[in-house]
């Protein structure tokens, strides 16, 4: 049976802790704002560019000229994949789901006697991977001191992935992220990258046959591709700054009502003992009197 | 015919412009092109240069980047990877660009010594960069 004072000292430290969470869920709920902007100002951008690049690669086809980046260097043996999460944790299982989405694929590539390797961009994923498939590992990324991802972020990761395509060190790209859902929903990704894979892009077909193209059409694609994949790390990245935000706020939410729970179920305990010792202490009184 | 047409400006951080124009002047790769109503659908990449847009409400100039832009008798998309409007470029920001691309030229040298192809585009890019410098009046140095 815990003191009084015991008693005090756990039900001011879980209030402290209370603030504390009740705070962080205020600014990623207020980050959760801005990360939603910035995400939503990019996808027209994002739309639009694989609009374009769903007809350009439905007009070029399988052909033989085709860029490397788009119809791959005819083989499957080495996959990349390209690990995005964030760099802080107490977010929920926000980290968890996506390092745990690559483990499993990278378990199914390797069951398949294939070579991965893995890039991880944000810390927390990076001490996951190197957890469990430490000699898969290959490189960081490092975001911890940019606050607000911005496109140029994204080029340099791509251009990190460009460098290593054309050296041959991979065959197949992916990269994994969250996808914001909502607020209470984060629903990881797995996106190919390279080869880039626009035929999922509705309306790809049907009007490609008219447009002119300047330079022609695989000059262009051999300029926008790599961009393409700038492009597919960017919006992945702010969706995950969306998502992480979304996570820690819900996390930080349920911390905050457990924390209040546990207050309550303290004070009624410090309450009980307490009248437990002024019933003792007047039993004594009246006990010692009657003895008189 | 219709007298206007839907251009819309966008970068990957954000729309900058979406306006009903009666004509945009385009930086295209091969040479700069004016797009009008009913303009026969074209796509082209863009070299960094000045995009100029004259709408009901007066014309604005854009400094872009990279890109490309789609053309078709109702609408102009132009996705460039920088776009900034023209009276807000700095020295700084076009000294920026500038050693970006002096940087990459370097580099295509050196990784790509027997394929002038990348070192080419890489030069032509540097020089267009410059070369918009001068039109707007900033210095590559």
């Amino acid at each position: 049976m815990p003191s009084l004072k015991d008693l005090k000292t756990r039900i001011e430290s879980v209030k402290s802790t209370r603030k504390i969470t009740k705070a962080m869920q205020m600014v990623a709920a207020a980050k959760l704002r801005r990360a939603q902007e910035a995400a939503e100002m990019s996808r027209p951008y994002t739309e639009r560019f694989n609009h374009v690049m769903g007809k350009l690669a439905a007009s070029v086809g399988d052909s033989e000229s085709a860029p490397k980046l788009l119809r791959g260097t005819g083989d499957d043996k080495v996959h990349l994949l390209v690990v995005m999460t964030a760099e802080r944790g107490l977010c929920g299982g926000f980290n968890g789901n996506i390092a745990r989405m690559a483990r499993q694929e990278a378990e199914k590539l390797m069951a398949e006697g294939k070579t991965v390797k893995v890039i991880t961009v944000g810390k927390k994923g990076r001490d996951a991977i190197k957890r469990d498939l430490a000699d898969t590992f290959i490189d960081h990324v490092d975001l911890t001191a940019v606050r607000n991802v911005g496109y140029s972020d994204a080029q340099a990761i791509a251009q990190n992935l460009l460098d290593r395509f054309d050296a041959g060190e991979f065959d197949v790209a992916k990269i994994f992220y969250s996808k914001f859902q909502n607020v209470v929903t984060q629903i990881p990704t797995m996106h190919q990258v390279i080869p880039a894979d626009f035929a999922a892009e509705e309306g790809a077909e049907d009007d490609s046959a008219f447009y002119d193209f300047e330079p022609d059409e695989e000059a262009i694609l051999r300029d926008l591709l790599p961009r393409g994949v700038a492009t597919a790390i960017f919006s992945g990245l702010l969706e995950n700054g969306a998502s992480e935000q979304g996570a820690r706020m819900s996390a930080m939410d349920n911390a905050t009502r457990n924390a209040g729970e546990m207050i309550d179920k303290l004070t009624i305990q410090f309450n009980r003992s307490r009248q437990a010792v002024i019933t003792n202490e007047l039993i004594e009184i009246i006990s010692g009197a009657e003895a008189l | 015919m219709a007298d206007t047409l839907q251009f819309d400006l966008v970068s990957p951080e954000r729309l900058l412009a979406s306006v009903e124009a009666t004509e945009v002047q385009i930086p295209g790769a091969e040479g700069d092109m004016t797009a009008m109503p009913d303009h026969a659908p074209l796509i082209t990449t863009l070299r960094p240069g000045i995009l100029k847009v004259s709408s009901a409400s007066g014309d604005s100039e854009y400094v872009v980047t990279g890109g490309f832009a789609e053309i078709n008798a109702e609408s102009i998309s132009v996705l460039a990877e920088q776009a900034v409007p023209r009276d807000e470029m700095t020295q700084e920001d076009f000294k920026a660009m500038v050693d970006a691309a002096t940087d990459r030229l370097a580099k295509s040298q050196e990784t790509y010594v027997n394929e002038p192809g990348p070192v080419d585009e890489a030069a032509k890019l540097l020089a267009d960069m410059v070369a918009m410098g001068d039109e707007i009046g900033l210095s590559a140095n």
